[in-house]
């Protein structure tokens, strides 16, 4: 039965799932250089649109829909939502309308590839963009939902455990960064000097508008305006402060001042960490999981990275994949019954199955992801070219790619 | 002492600095500016309207420098700034009245370094 509360809730929920992505655009957007800030804020926006459309075409259904195999793929019995009512889906939701679960878990599909945007910043061709992302929305983010999320899903059989998306949004994207950024190779210039962020303002609105949204991915994926909501909301709100702190406290004893870039980059990496936990873990196992998601996050992007010379240029991979692994994983340690009855004991409640459970979870979606994303890579480099010349590389994507440029130098 | 202007490629700046560095040219002022040669501006769009032929962003680079710096200053910047296609740039080389130096009030080539 409809519950108008639940209702109202994840509607709510899903529109300030949607405000993610451009608060992502900005978190990106200042980091670029000035010549690229709009090609930044013109690909997360055009995900918008074009997954939007893809969802209701058949990604909904690819996803959600009725089981098509053994847990691989659902059916396209909802494209176009066909079938997809007024009326509530009992296996999803047995409180809100089936229309307003898909809408909710539309955003979620639309944020996951602009998060890659990170990866290959400031050197992709445009029209490859938009094809790649269709491609990689269709073939790996449809297919690991459906493996985790649907009923009949595979991995959810085997009880895996991913409250918000920590695996489906997160780690699959930030392996598939790497994937990226290694297969379309550095930016020009990238061995002489380090690309400073051109406005760190932008970053810092993005990385806000991150957080405030993040309250309708994490407490909206309760489903329903209760108990489990608040809860999500709350180890959401905590472990995303406490990371925040400890990137500045890291900072501050490595490289002598504590910077505005950190301290919101830790927030993200908290905020990214507890997505897969935060309807299963208490408030004070979220401290712990964001302090830790800093401190591994920290060592990946200016240790790790540097070491290996990959130029994954916003550290979508060191952000997402790290702190996404790690808080799925973490989810297999800190998990209690005692939170969620849903739920499962993680490793530090009893419950050794669960860890392993979350670990198959990990291996499993990083093969895949990065295997699928270098087919695709592949496919699309060969068919319509994934860089852009160096030429329009140098100008700038704003000017060649959009004819248009962010800031006049005069007037 | 001469004034050297040069207007150059944004994206050289860096290879142009390492080069006065290694002439020992180490003092110099750099300004975003606007400009256009030969070279035809880029065609922007909005919202339907052209605007063709914008004017460029450059970099500008000024160096006071006494009179044996002056040629080395010179090679360093083509060296550091030459791509050989067009809208590469062009240095400017004018003659130098005076230099003030403002905290101690010294004057002429001691002033300069």
């Amino acid at each position: 039965m409809i519950d108008s509360g639940d209702t109202a809730f994840v509607l709510v929920s899903a529109a300030l799932v949607l405000l993610m992505t451009p608060g992502l655009a900005f978190f990106y957007g200042g980091m670029v250089r000035r010549k690229n800030v709009l090609s930044a804020l013109m690909q997360c926006f055009t995900l918008m649109c074009l997954v939007s459309v893809q969802w209701v075409l058949y990604g909904y259904s690819l996803t959600f829909g009725p089981d098509g195999g053994p847990g691989i793929i659902g059916r396209l019995d909802w494209a176009g939502l066909s079938g997809v009512g007024l009326l509530p889906n009992e296996e999803y939701s047995a409180t809100i309308p089936h229309m307003a679960f898909m809408i909710f878990q539309a955003m979620f599909a639309v944020i996951t590839p602009a998060l890659i945007i990170g990866a290959y910043a400031e050197r992709i061709k445009f029209s490859a963009f938009l094809v790649l992302t269709v491609l990689w929305a269709t073939f790996v983010y449809d297919p690991i939902g459906h493996w985790v999320w649907a009923t009949g899903g595979w991995l959810r059989k085997l009880g895996a455990l991913d409250f918000a998306g920590g695996i489906v949004v997160h780690t699959s994207s930030g392996v598939s960064a790497l994937v990226m950024a290694l297969l379309i190779g550095k930016r020009v210039g990238f061995e002489q000097r380090a690309f400073t962020p051109h406005n760190l303002p932008l970053t810092v609105l993005g990385g806000a508008l991150l957080w405030f949204g993040w309250f309708g991915f994490n407490a909206g994926s309760a489903l329903g305006a209760g108990g489990l909501a608040a809860q999500a909301f709350v180890t959401t709100n905590t472990a995303t402060a406490a990371a925040g702190l400890t990137w500045a406290l890291i900072e501050w004893q490595q490289d002598k001042a504590p910077t505005v870039l950190g301290v919101v980059t830790g927030a993200v990496a908290g905020l990214v960490a507890i997505t897969p936990a935060c309807g299963f873990v208490g408030p004070l196992s979220a401290i712990f999981i964001g302090a830790v998601a800093s401190i591994l996050c920290y060592i990946a992007v200016t240790r790790v990275k540097g070491l290996l010379g990959y130029d994954d240029s916003l550290d979508v991979f060191g952000i997402h994949g790290v702190g996404g692994i790690w808080g799925t994983l973490a989810t297999g340690l800190f998990a209690e019954k005692a939170v969620n009855t849903a739920g499962a004991d993680g490793l530090f409640f009893g419950g050794v199955h669960q860890f392993l459970v979350q670990i198959l979870l990990v291996v499993v979606t990083a093969c895949y992801a990065s295997g699928m994303t270098w087919i695709l890579f592949k496919f699309v480099d060969a068919v319509v070219g994934m860089r852009v010349d160096k030429h329009s590389e140098i100008v700038g994507l704003d000017l060649t790619q959009h004819h248009e440029s962010a800031y006049t130098v005069i007037e | 002492m001469k004034y050297i202007i040069a207007i150059i490629q944004p994206h050289k700046l860096d290879e142009v600095q390492k080069a006065l560095e290694d002439v020992e040219v180490n003092l110099m002022t750099v300004s975003s500016v606007l400009g256009r040669g030969r070279q035809k501006g880029l065609t922007e769009v909005y919202r339907g309207a052209k605007e063709a032929g914008n004017l460029l962003k450059k970099v500008k680079i000024e160096i006071a420098c006494n009179e044996d710096f002056v040629e080395p200053a010179i090679a360093a910047i083509v060296k550091g700034a030459r791509t050989g296609e067009i809208g590469d740039g062009k240095i400017f080389v004018l003659d130098l009245y005076q230099v003030v130096r403002i905290r101690t009030g010294e004057r002429g080539g001691h002033a300069i370094g």
